[in-house]
């Protein structure tokens, strides 16, 4: 029933040759592929403008790079990270890829407007690639008025209308999901036999849903008010520069669990495999996706404890803020209940399902520190908040996201990686992460703030660390690039089910055929089921 | 009966599943502009309950009958649309291309009266970033209530506008017999966007040009 | 999903009163009712949407996911309304310079 040989079927690979059967397929698996390309290349951009970053603070004066320079790099290392990487990086690609295969579907429920929000995306793309080449934006990824609005001399509008754009890839994608996990499941798939990796992504895409619309409308106020020569925000027309960021915040916080929470599905699939058993806690894993999406939603003001938001609104929004800890705190013990007398392998998807366990705790810990007023007061706007977000993002998202891409690869190109190296790379990334952002939770604690390129020199052995840290994660970073490219072409040929794993995507071939299965599945069976594995295993 | 206008895709069962999929994705696009425009409801309700008598004597220099006569024109329409999916339901392809027609001819109307308020209220003075003079009380805030009307009231049309585009599609579609009781999927949902136009319109009325109305001689 | 078709003479109801609504909120609208002009105003607005969701878009004969979709949108308006409502009103409640 599960074929090993590879070669002799017509794989989506393999079904069409041609530039125009790549950049007009409405096959959900090209299109993943499309969008990893596109945001891998982000990915490096966006990293190339943290080296500068990192090298400009290696010593106390601002001496590499002008004040207005420093300004362009760390905005534009924000927007390109965010908006380019981050938010499309695990649905578009392992999502879109995923979903259809998952629940046992040929493909999603709208093909060409999957093809169309990738287009989408690269227009945005353009637009900021272009603002950046014309001498990119100093507001800070936040673009927080009046300066953005009033004074700032730099690329807005165009960066702005990029945001807009890309927004909408976002949306559309989010939505093609709800509708394909609600209407085209396998017979036999109910909501409760899905992968929890389906459920995470069914909650991003709500948060996706609901949130972006109102970053969109934001930016568009700001190049209006900005192009137009409108008051919106301005003060001295009794504008207010807190409703941007009310307005800002509201999608803003929600999207950082549209980064965090498909990360979160991937280190579900990937500790139960691992371990050979079933997620402990299925309903409560499931649940608290969900959760955190909702719960996302209520928190934003915590952004804005010094803007001068009224004290009382402020308690409101730190009160909720601990409640959306604990969904996924409860997370965190599922998967360690999961773990606990499992039979545990330490390849490099599970490696890298530890890493995000852990950093993500501490990401996270720290998160309800900020949370506490007045603790906030302290060390809001220094490196400890930078610290704190780089863990869930970076420790968390990119860790899950490479946990699943190592996973998956065999799935999607048919071919392993060369597990010795990726083992290596996800060790030296693992200390290259804590050497660059732990630093940054001390000095943020003693006073270093943020977004300033000239220090005092008692910040500077920090500096120092952390840097050499980013140097490390780099090379982290580098070497997977290279061997996931050379595999493509020298790696192992890779079997249907290379980890035995449960799960639909599994019972087709690697890579699958362009309709995915040769015969609709039905499902009979809970999620993580190993023992029909055991029984199924030939020979 | 042409069966190419069913038009099942691959990815789908059956049609009943496709037509599905399609209303609620297009529920869900709705949603998203819900929020869309809701952004700017919210910068408009935070303004008004700050500034509520600029905003009450601003609103008076809108043209009350105009207002009004456009909201008669919306709804107007958006009742030959709903017309023109019980036409495309029942198989009335010549109603169902008449219905649309005036939905759009509507639709035009609706924006020409737009475009002629936008231009009193640039000749009198009233139109921030362009001509923007007012000087008499509280200007300040007078100005940001012009600016929120010229912002949701330009999105709005500009709505409007891509509403126009889809219908005329649409029609031209219906007329050369795309659509049949057995397949009008698009003509519902085109309608559904068209309905949400009209829904946002409900509340710019009311909300702009009925606040202070009292006040006025 | 039952295939329900409205008929033209059900949405002529429907087209009356929206038409009625408008008349009467225009003239509400020149009435002097203090606080209450608002709230009749926003009532009779949100009772002409209702008609336009629940027969012109066909919520009244829809599924209940599609049902869930518009509440859902309803209500995360709500939210970003609500939550920014509370900081903008409730400046200066507590006493603390600047807040």
């Amino acid at each position: 029933m599960i074929t090993a040989t590879v070669e002799t079927k017509d794989s989506y690979l393999t079904h069409e040759y041609g530039v125009r059967s790549w950049l007009l397929t409405q096959d959900h698996k090209r299109i993943a592929l499309l969008y990893l390309a596109a945001i891998s290349f982000f990915f490096f951009l966006g990293g190339i403008f943290a080296t500068v970053i990192r090298l400009e603070l290696l010593t106390p004066p601002g001496d590499l790079v002008s004040s207005q320079t420093y300004n362009k790099l760390f905005t534009l290392h924000g927007v390109i990270m965010v908006f380019l990487f981050l938010i499309p990086s695990i649905p578009a690609t392992l999502g879109n890829f995923l979903v259809p295969l998952m629940i046992g579907a040929k493909d999603l429920a709208f093909p060409k407007l999957n093809l169309l929000s990738w287009y989408v995306l690269m227009a945005g793309g353009v637009c900021v690639l272009y603002a950046m080449l014309e001498g990119g934006v100093d507001t800070g990824w936040t673009f927080y008025v009046p300066f953005s609005t009033s004074y700032a001399n730099t690329y807005v509008i165009l960066t702005g209308v990029g945001i807009f754009i890309t927004g909408f890839s976002s949306i559309l994608t989010g939505l093609n999901f709800i509708v394909t996990i609600h209407r085209m499941r396998a017979p036999g798939l109910t909501w409760f036999r899905l992968p929890l990796f389906i459920w995470s992504i069914y909650a991003t895409s709500i948060i996706q849903v609901l949130g972006t619309p109102v970053i969109a409308v934001t930016m568009l106020l700001v190049a209006v008010e900005r192009g137009f020569h409108l008051g919106i925000f301005d003060p001295a027309l009794g504008g207010d520069p807190v409703l941007f960021q009310h307005l800002f915040w509201f999608y803003s916080h929600p999207a950082v669990y549209i980064m965090v929470l498909p990360g979160m599905g991937i280190i579900s699939e990937i500790v139960s495999v691992y371990s050979r058993k079933k997620v402990f806690g299925y309903h409560f894993v499931a649940f608290s996706s969900v959760a955190i999406a909702v719960l996302g939603f209520l928190v934003w003001g915590h952004h804005m404890f010094v803007a001068s938001q009224s004290v009382y609104a402020s308690l409101i929004f730190s009160f909720l803020s601990f409640f959306v800890a604990v969904p996924s705190a409860i997370k965190v013990f599922n998967w360690t209940a999961t773990l606990y007398k499992g039979s545990i392998s330490y390849e490099t998807p599970m490696l890298y399902a530890f890493g995000f366990i852990g950093l993500f705790t501490i990401g996270g810990l720290t998160g309800t520190f900020l949370a506490a007023l007045g603790f906030d007061v302290h060390v809001t706007d220094t490196y400890f908040v930078v610290a704190h977000f780089h863990y869930i993002m970076v420790g968390g998202t990119l860790m899950a996201y490479l946990g699943g891409l190592h996973y998956w690869w065999p799935k999607m190109t048919g071919r392993m990686y060369p597990e010795g190296w990726a083992k290596l790379s996800a060790l030296v990334v693992f200390l290259g992460f804590n050497l660059t952002f732990f630093p940054q939770f001390i000095m943020g604690y003693l006073g270093m703030p943020r977004r300033y390129h000239a220090y005092p020199e008692e910040f500077q052995v920090y500096h120092v660390l952390s840097t050499a840290g980013a140097s490390v994660l780099a090379v982290g970073y580098l070497i997977p690039a290279v061997y996931f490219i050379w595999s493509l072409r020298y790696g192992k040929i890779a079997p249907a089910n290379p980890w035995n794993a449960s799960g639909l995507e599994w019972q087709t071939t690697s890579p699958p055929p362009p309709e995915n299965f040769d015969v609709t599945p039905v499902v009979t069976r809970e999620a993580y089921d190993y023992s029909i594995l055991e029984e199924m295993k030939v020979g | 009966m042409a069966n190419h206008s069913l038009a099942l895709r691959h990815q789908f069962d059956d049609v009943e599943q496709q037509k599905d999929a399609s209303t609620l994705g297009m529920w869900l696009f709705l949603a998203t502009e819900v929020l869309f425009f809701g952004g700017m409801f919210c910068c408009y309700t935070v303004y008004r309950s700050a500034y509520p008598a600029a905003f009450g004597q601003a609103s008076n220099h809108l043209n009350l009958i105009l207002g009004a006569v456009s909201t008669a024109i919306l709804i107007i329409s958006s009742f030959t649309m709903a017309c023109a999916v019980n036409s495309a339901a029942t198989g009335a392809k010549n109603a169902l291309v008449a219905f649309l027609s005036l939905t759009i001819l509507f639709a035009a109307a609706f924006l020409v009266i737009e475009m002629s308020e936008w231009r009193m209220l640039y000749q009198e003075g009233l139109m921030p970033g362009f001509n923007f003079t007012y000087k008499e009380i509280d200007p300040a805030h007078v100005q940001l209530f012009f600016c929120m009307y010229f912002s949701m009231t330009g999105l709005h049309a500009s709505h409007v506008t891509i509403g126009i585009v889809i219908l005329t599609v649409m029609a031209i579609r219906a007329w050369r017999g795309a659509f049949s009781p057995a397949y009008y999927t698009p003509i519902e949902i085109s309608g559904l966007y068209w309905h949400f136009v009209d829904l946002v319109w409900i509340f710019l009325f009311p909300l702009y040009y009925l606040i202070a109305r009292h006040l006025q001689g | 999903m039952a295939e329900h078709i409205v008929t033209k003479k059900q949405y002529s109801f429907v087209f009356g009163a929206l038409l009625l609504l408008t008349f009467v909120t225009t003239a509400v609208g020149m009435m002097d009712l203090g606080r209450l002009n608002v709230v009749v105003a926003l009532v009779i607005a949100v009772i002409k949407a209702m008609l336009v969701v629940l027969f012109f878009m066909h919520i009244y004969w829809s599924t209940k996911l599609t049902r869930v979709v518009v509440v859902s949108g309803l209500a995360w308006l709500a939210l970003l309304l609500w939550l920014t409502l509370t900081d903008v009103l409730s400046r200066g409640w507590l006493g603390f310079p600047g807040k």
